[in-house]
């Protein structure tokens, strides 16, 4: 019982970074229809930067791990890296994606896949072929457990927690109730009429890849932190995992993607725990299958759409 | 044929001006085979000779020759149904690991390679008639997904298939079904040896000529000539009736369904005898490297084919054959090349003295795919039919010209060919 | 001049090539094509009018399976039509064209019209890649016979030209020609005349009256020059907002002040 409660703890955990990454999917799928293959290699950047940043404060600089000051750095370099990697994102479509806004719809998905290809291979030169152990500066503390004294969670959950949740409501509220939020659900739902209607589409489609790219950062550094590891096929391992959530709560629903990552984290941690570790993927692709298969609206969604 | 306007000539450089098109193609066919019989045995001594050439070896080439193949069959899926297959390294895996399990000490299984390959085919599309049944009628960019998918899980499958324990769970009993730790396919170590593909013709060579990578020259031959079958068999395919609709699905799906044709069992065609290509070298692969192992099946391979197929001219046969041997002698010789012989060393000594540890390590062959993906964008942004499409083909092979394509001629040319034509009048009823 | 009646459904005669009962088309909420009673006759040329977003075309995509109905249903040649995927339809013999042509850019007038000639070939894949003498054979008569049509339509000159780089004109008659080519016994043109001057119309016309006589065919039109309509239709059938409002001959529906209505507005009947 308590194996299950703490693989659940772990998933939920797992999930709500799985969210922060699948919102960025569908936030690019709602306002372009495509799948953004570099995606999830914007997030292992995001990862890479914090091992680098990490290890220029605690080598470099020499501040002590696990202290205040620490603490207070990573905070510090959220920000930080989320602007990398949303400059990243977005520098990424003009580049590679704005110049096929008008041709076939495999063109830009064909051009994502090289850029996927050529991120991945920028982090296997940086970081080498190997996971690279990233210094622990988060104490290892346990703060709850169970009536049989194992331990439930620590710090390194709240850490998750403090930094994904916070993310999320802002990102709804923004998307929700400000103007550049109207434009993007906007010019999701039908660009031509939102750029006559005086929307700089343009603009707002940079601003969903900015955003997309912050979260992919942010995510970068949760993880880094939490796993205690960089590795240049983070991008593929948690892609995977992110774009079936998206895929699973309705892909272009944020909601959808914030509840489908919570229960792929879920899925994929009772899998790790119960099943063994080396099936996940054939069972998360397997549900990324049958769900485009037979359900490709998604879960959450209402319309199946009609086909003669 | 019907005698239409008279052929309009390109401007061509010397001498091929003199030689009609079909004459012309003739030759370089014939010189094409040449060089392709002359080559692996005088590659030593050009090595020799001429050591400052990046001159490829004989196993790079059957690398070449075998992702030619791939790359064939791809195209099929792609360039002739217009279809997005990610994970297409998938039935290649099927076509090694089959000939893995009936050509080698595995177990304990030794059937002829000759009769094996075509078993290998034979569930290479049987796997791509599992696979596209129910995700064909899938969108473009949904269907791309689900096949990465398809090809990750085959992958991981033959990984974990090495060591695994099928037991009914605890509140069932428990009971063990398959184990424990029972040994499909070798794991990550994989299966070998496996058993080549022999002739017993005995000679210099000893009692029987065996195609493994211990007699890269035999082997070199063999991938040609099965090269040769799957370009002849994608060509009476292409100028097929099937092709035809293939072409027309690709182009226009509802309209091709209006004009009859079923077009699902036409893309399941395709799914499955592109898949059968995929099978075919993979059974090569498999019996000439006398070894396989689950992680060379990996997701970068089926993209390593969508390069040389984007590249080279999607739909175009001769374009993705070029593509392939461009795109692996690049990856296989080209790269290291250039690195060891030119820009590894100065980099090297650039990042050693400003301390820059990823310029002290450069070394150009680690940046293979980010050449690629940059390939891959460019092409697509810039000349996505390929560097050897489909049209100019066609232009060139009927002689009319295209007033709007460029690939067709100069605009003279087109001006002359113009002028040299018979006025078609307008109202020909 | 009084309307005829139009509540009541057009009664059936046996020699009726497409025979459509009670036909629905929702898509959620909108009502697309409703409670549509329509038949052919046979080797008849029948025209289909109606303002823009009458629910013409969503009634051609019924007919070829593009569409299911809601409600309804459709025979052909005393055979059930409805529910049928669109290559069953061409098979039973149900041919069409597209309002905005949809002709296959990158193939040759002639692979375009070899398309149509699919259904009608026998051979499978295992013989595209022998070629055994009876494919060779079959390959050579379907090569002569688009080579027919293509000059019923005037472009066997352009035979190898690609489809894309024909002019306005040529493109519509390669798609009648690829039509053609299925074997059809009705032939669905939507609204062929579209963006074709007064002499080139002038042809079509005189083609399609052709294809009657010549060729026994029988043919549906959406059409909105009201010139063509009148001139080549045996019977004509308006719709309106997805409903049937008029039926009859040209002349009858000319004068039907419905008719008049749906299109100029009301009070315009009363100029007419």
């Amino acid at each position: 019982m308590e194996e299950l409660v703490k693989a659940l703890t772990i998933g939920l955990a797992n999930g709500l970074i799985i969210a922060l990454i699948a919102i960025g999917y569908t936030l690019v799928y709602g306002i372009l229809e495509l799948i953004n293959f570099a995606h999830a290699d914007v997030f292992m950047l995001g990862t890479a930067f914090t091992y680098f940043f990490l290890e220029a404060i605690v080598v470099g600089l020499g501040v002590p791990t696990s202290s205040l000051t620490a603490l207070l750095l990573i905070f510090a370099a959220l920000p930080l890296i989320m602007v990398f990697t949303a400059t990243i994102n977005a520098s990424i479509e003009r580049v590679a994606y704005r110049p096929l806004r008008n041709a076939p719809r495999l063109a830009p998905l064909i051009s994502a896949i090289g850029m996927s290809f050529v991120l991945q291979n920028l982090g296997l030169v940086i970081l080498g072929p190997s996971q690279k152990a990233v210094e622990p500066v988060l104490p290892k503390t346990d703060l709850a457990f169970f009536p049989s004294g194992t331990a439930w969670f620590g710090v390194d959950e709240i850490m998750v927690v403090a930094i994904t949740i916070p993310l999320l409501l802002v990102l709804r509220w923004f998307v929700g109730s400000t103007r550049q939020g109207k434009a993007m659900r906007a010019t999701a739902q039908d660009r031509e009429a939102s750029g006559l209607m005086g929307i700089d589409v343009n603009r707002t489609i940079s601003l969903t890849f900015l955003i997309a790219g912050a979260l992919a950062g942010a995510a970068g550094l949760v993880v880094a932190l939490y796993y205690g590891q960089t590795w240049f096929q983070f991008g593929f391992q948690f892609g995977l995992l992110s774009f079936t959530a998206a895929v699973l709560g309705g892909i272009g629903n944020l909601t959808g993607a914030t509840l489908g990552g919570l229960v792929i984290g879920m899925i994929g941690a009772m899998s790790d725990r119960f099943l063994e570790a080396k099936w996940t993927s054939v069972l998360v692709f397997s549900i990324l299958i049958l769900v485009l298969v037979f359900r490709p609206t998604g879960i959450l969604s209402e319309k199946v759409s009609e086909r003669a | 044929m019907t005698a239409a306007a008279p052929t309009r000539r390109l401007a061509l450089p010397d001498p091929f001006r003199s030689m009609d098109r079909k004459r012309r193609e003739k030759v370089l066919l014939v010189g094409v085979l040449i060089l392709a019989v002359v080559y692996p045995l005088v590659f030593r001594a050009l090595e020799s000779a001429f050591p400052f050439v990046p001159w490829p070896g004989t196993s790079v080439l059957i690398i070449c020759a075998t992702f030619a193949i791939l790359a064939l069959g791809l195209n099929i899926v792609m360039g002739f149904a217009g279809l997005l297959d990610l994970g297409y390294v998938a039935f290649y895996a099927i076509g090694a690991y089959a000939t893995a399990f009936l050509a080698s000490p595995h177990f304990g299984i030794h059937i002829s390679w000759w009769i094996v390959v075509l078993i290998a085919v034979a569930a290479a599309a049987g796997a791509g008639i599992l696979l596209g049944a129910p995700t064909l009628k899938l969108r473009g960019d949904y269907l791309a997904i689900v096949t990465l998918g398809f090809g990750e899980i085959v992958r991981i499958v033959f990984r974990n298939l090495g060591d695994f324990t099928l037991a009914l769970p605890a509140f069932l009993g428990g009971a063990v079904l398959i184990g424990p730790h029972a040994n499909l396919t070798g794991g990550n170590v994989g299966i070998n040896p496996i058993d080549p593909p022999t002739i017993p013709i005995p000679g210099p060579w000893g009692n029987e000529i065996v195609f493994s990578n211990q007699n890269a020259t035999a082997s070199f031959y063999l991938v040609a000539v099965l090269l040769i079958i799957t370009f002849f068999v994608c060509m009476r395919l292409r100028d097929s009736k099937l092709g035809r609709a293939w072409m027309a699905i690709r182009e226009d799906e509802t309209a091709a369904a209006a004009m009859g044709i079923n077009t699902v069992t036409t893309k399941l065609l395709a799914f499955s005898l592109g898949a059968s290509f995929s099978g075919f070298a993979g059974a090569f692969t498999g019996a000439y490297q006398t070894a396989i192992f689950a992680e060379s099946f990996n997701f970068a391979v089926s993209i390593l084919i969508v390069v040389i197929i984007i590249l080279g001219g999607i739909g175009s046969l001769r374009g993705v054959v070029i593509g392939a041997f461009a795109v692996q002698y690049v990856n296989q010789t080209l790269l290291r090349f250039l690195g060891e012989k030119i820009l590894n060393d100065p980099v090297n000594a650039l990042g050693d003295a400003t301390g820059i540890a990823l310029l002290g390590d450069f070394n150009l062959v680690n940046y293979n795919y980010l050449i690629f993906g940059i390939v891959l964008a460019i092409m697509m942004i810039r000349r996505p039919e390929g560097l050897f499409p489909v049209e100019t083909a066609k232009a060139e092979l009927h002689g009319v010209g295209i007033s709007s394509d460029s690939t067709a001629g100069t605009p003279d040319e087109l001006a002359m060919a113009e002028e040299a034509a018979p006025e078609i009048p307008k109202d020909t009823r | 001049m009084t309307a005829p009646s139009t509540t009541t459904a057009v009664p059936t005669q046996a020699g009726d090539l497409l025979v459509a009962t009670d036909c629905t088309k929702r898509f959620g909420g909108l009502v697309a094509v409703s409670d549509v009673n329509f038949t052919i006759p046979r080797g008849g040329i029948v025209s289909l009018i109606g303002p823009n977003g009458a629910g013409k075309t969503t009634f051609f995509n019924m007919i070829t399976g593009l569409y299911i109905p809601t409600e309804g249903t459709i025979t052909f040649d005393g055979a059930e039509l409805t529910g049928l995927k669109p290559h069953e339809v061409v098979r039973l013999g149900v041919a069409r064209t597209f309002q905005n042509i949809r002709l296959f850019g990158n193939m040759s007038a002639e692979e375009n019209v070899l398309v149509g000639l699919h259904h009608r070939l026998k051979g499978r894949w295992f013989g595209a890649i022998l070629r055994p003498p009876s494919i060779k054979r079959e390959e050579a008569e379907a090569h002569d016979r688009a080579m027919e049509l293509l000059k019923l339509v005037g472009l066997d000159t352009r035979s190898q030209t690609l489809a894309r780089n024909l002019p306005y004109g040529d493109q519509r008659r390669l798609e009648i020609a690829r039509a053609l080519a299925t074997q059809p016994k009705l032939l669905l043109l939507d609204e062929p005349t579209a963006g074709m001057n007064p002499e080139e119309t002038r042809r079509l016309t005189d083609f399609v009256r052709q294809l009657r006589d010549q060729f026994g065919l029988t043919v549906l039109l959406i059409e909105h020059d009201m010139k063509v309509v009148m001139g080549i239709s045996d019977r004509v059938t308006v719709l309106d907002h997805g409903e049937k409002i008029a039926e009859g001959s040209p002349a009858e529906v000319r004068a039907d002040t419905k008719v008049i209505e749906a299109y100029l507005g009301r009070g315009a009947a009363g100029a007419g």
